[in-house]
């Protein structure tokens, strides 16, 4: 419990500290770019509008640094995250709502998929260290090298143009509405499968890696030899004793890899225009739409957060030793 | 935590005392050796890559998207302009920015990391809790969104933003060793005979970190042209700079991939790939120099085939064998 506490005080800090950055990039920066913003929307925004920008972006400036950030605390616990300039007038955390449920599916799936695969990989290469396998990993360094949004570009190159197998962009058939019906879902399921196994392949091999090299360190302890001298079967001492032991610091890994997967599939949904969060952030990007890009920097920090916690609680009812400290 | 691996492992080395001909001793393996000779050579591109181009890669001209031919090795682009003078002049941007920035990270990742490891106390809780922050928030959403605040990011500014988003990992894995080597008798020894704590920590502790430090530059150099890249390729950096991330931003919004101009992406994306490896060549290179139990060659000597997993005593028969032969 002890464990669980701690890690929760951690988070909270690391959310205040992410907000604050928020809070402080904006202000810090020289110009203005959201009073030009404000400018060319003369007319269109009512003062509620308005007022909420120059409290999020600190435009007034009459008002001290203590008072722009407790204003800024009190929109923020109300869900107000401004306006979005590139769906006008649509509220930010509108277009966040819309966009986060693509994201968390896909980054979700293709994790659970990468992780088994890549862990269960990482085990037989670590555990036949010496063998053919060893081959394998000079091409998961250079497959972990290629930045995520090329791997993109080149699967659609392949897959939606040379050979039109999969769909080039887009997360489902336009002519459907979304609703939970097995035509949208199989389209979905259907757009997703090229963003999908791009992340998957790029994403393997961090877990391949990190696996061998555990395994490769946890098969000369004792208590493997112990294993085997016991007679056990290989099998047995392979995912009983070495690999149930080598899997912990994966997953521990995991809790820190998880930005960077983040990242990677934030560039994937841009490269196919998928419907998530990442696609929103370069169209923001593209329109210089700050309030749209802030708020989907506090929403992805704050999901990997909540995402790290849930890695803990993995962690915690994984190994008994986080337990007993209490 | 993902990284006791190595950790254990730096203990080991650091144990022996290192000659200076052993210092060396990584670049004889093979896998360092391709990695240096590739980045050796992408060095070499980024001094002489703008007097050999033979384009101006700005220049436009009638071969409109010509695939790769004698006059034109890499094809060219829409608007005629020819994608091997842009991949050659880019080089040096890419390249100026990683190891800026790389430089830039290591040198505060040693400074918390080392300062907190050595001190202890109330100063190592704040600064470990500070990269425990900066670690577990999304690194490349805050680049983007800082970055895209600043009206024309130049390529020193890119790298600068990148180094202070990219230097906890290293200030963490800093801090774990630090922490094991405050304790050993010859800084006992040295604090002993009076000897001040700056250099204690210059000339006692952080010869004994150079593997670690070395192999947290070559990571984060990695992660800073991966993420430079990124900025160029959706338009946050200054797209008026040639790098290899400029290229794929124009191919990708002059649909290229439509096209079926593969020669315009797929270049500039396997030099991105190619560099990467090389150094994540390099990385394990040391790791393994650090850590002999990586080693998948072991030379030529090593014929033994270990069916059964590992027994220790396979295991330190071949390393003895090996420490006589070196």
């Amino acid at each position: 419990m002890k464990f669980l506490l701690q890690r929760l005080a951690f988070y909270l800090v690391t959310a205040w500290a992410a907000i604050t950055i928020n809070f402080l990039i904006p202000r810090l920066m020289p110009g203005d770019p959201v009073q030009a913003l404000i400018a060319r929307f003369q007319g269109q925004l009512d003062t509620n509008a308005i007022d909420s920008l120059k409290a999020l972006f600190g435009l007034d400036k009459k008002q001290s640094l203590w008072q722009q950030y407790t204003d800024y605390w009190a929109h923020l616990f109300h869900g107000d995250l401004g306006l979005s300039f590139t769906f006008f007038p649509t509220p930010v955390s509108e277009v966040i709502a819309q966009s986060l449920p693509w994201t968390l599916a896909l980054v979700g799936i293709t994790t659970l998929i990468s992780f088994l695969l890549g862990t269960g990989i990482g085990v037989f290469t670590g555990w036949r260290r010496g063998s053919w396998m060893d081959s394998l990993l000079p091409v998961t360094t250079f497959i972990s090298s290629i930045p995520y949004f090329w791997l993109g570009l080149i699967a659609i190159s392949l897959f939606a143009v040379k050979w039109p197998l999969f769909p080039a962009d887009g997360g489902y058939d336009n002519s459907l509405v979304p609703a939970f019906d097995w035509p949208f879902i199989s389209s979905a399921l259907y757009h997703g499968v090229l963003p999908g196994f791009t992340i998957v392949l790029s994403a393997v091999a961090g877990w391949i890696l990190g696996m061998r090299n555990m395994m490769v360190t946890v098969s000369s302890e004792d208590y493997v030899m112990v294993a085997q001298a016991k007679g056990l079967s290989e099998r047995r001492v392979m995912f009983g004793y070495a690999a149930r032991n080598a899997i912990l610091p994966n997953i521990s890994g995991f809790a820190l890899s998880l930005g960077f997967i983040v990242g990677g599939t934030l560039l994937v949904e841009m490269v196919f225009s998928y419907p998530g969060i990442g696609y929103q952030l370069f169209q923001g990007v593209g329109a210089k739409d700050y309030p749209l890009m802030q708020g989907i920097f506090l929403i992805i920090t704050l999901s990997v957060l909540a995402a790290n916690l849930l890695a803990d609680i993995l962690y915690m009812l994984l190994d008994p030793r986080t337990r007993r400290e209490a | 935590m993902a990284v006791t691996a190595s950790e254990v492992a730096v203990l080991d080395a650091t144990e022996t005392p290192a000659a200076s001909k052993r210092k060396f001793r990584f670049l004889r393996g093979r896998k360092t050796v391709v990695g240096l000779g590739i980045l050796l050579f992408f060095v070499l591109m980024a001094i002489i890559g703008p007097w050999i181009a033979p384009y101006d890669p700005s220049a436009m001209s009638q071969d409109l998207l010509q695939p790769p031919s004698g006059s034109h090795w890499f094809g060219t682009t829409q608007t005629g302009q020819d994608v091997l003078s842009q991949i050659l002049v880019g080089t040096r941007g890419v390249l100026l920015v990683g190891f800026v920035a790389g430089i830039l990270a290591t040198a505060l990742s040693v400074l918390i990391g080392v300062t907190a490891g050595f001190l202890g106390g109330l100063a190592d809780e704040a600064l470990s809790l500070l990269s425990n922050v900066f670690l577990v928030i999304p690194g490349l959403p805050l680049i983007i969104i800082i970055a895209s605040f600043v009206t024309d990011a130049g390529d020193l500014l890119i790298a600068f933003v990148i180094a202070l988003t990219s230097w906890a990992w290293g200030a963490r894995v800093l801090r774990a060793q630090t922490l094991s080597l405050r304790r050993r008798d010859y800084v006992e020894a040295a604090r002993a005979t009076g000897e001040p704590t700056w250099r204690i920590i210059l000339f006692e502790v952080m010869p004994n970190l150079t593997a670690v430090i070395a192999s947290g530059f070559v990571g984060t150099v990695i992660f800073a042209i991966l993420s430079e890249i990124t900025l160029a390729f959706i338009g946050v950096a200054d797209i008026s700079n040639w790098n290899w991330g400029t290229v794929l931003f124009w191919a990708q919004s002059s649909q290229a991939l439509a096209q079926g101009a593969w020669w315009w992406f797929v270049p500039a994306g396997l030099c991105i790939a190619l560099l990467g490896m090389s150094l994540a060549l390099i990385n394990f290179g040391i790791d393994e120099f650090v850590n002999p139990r990586l080693r998948t060659e072991t030379g030529g000597s090593r014929k033994v085939k270990m069916r059964v997993g590992f027994t220790p005593v396979a295991r330190t028969g071949t390393a003895r064998h090996k420490e006589t032969r070196s």
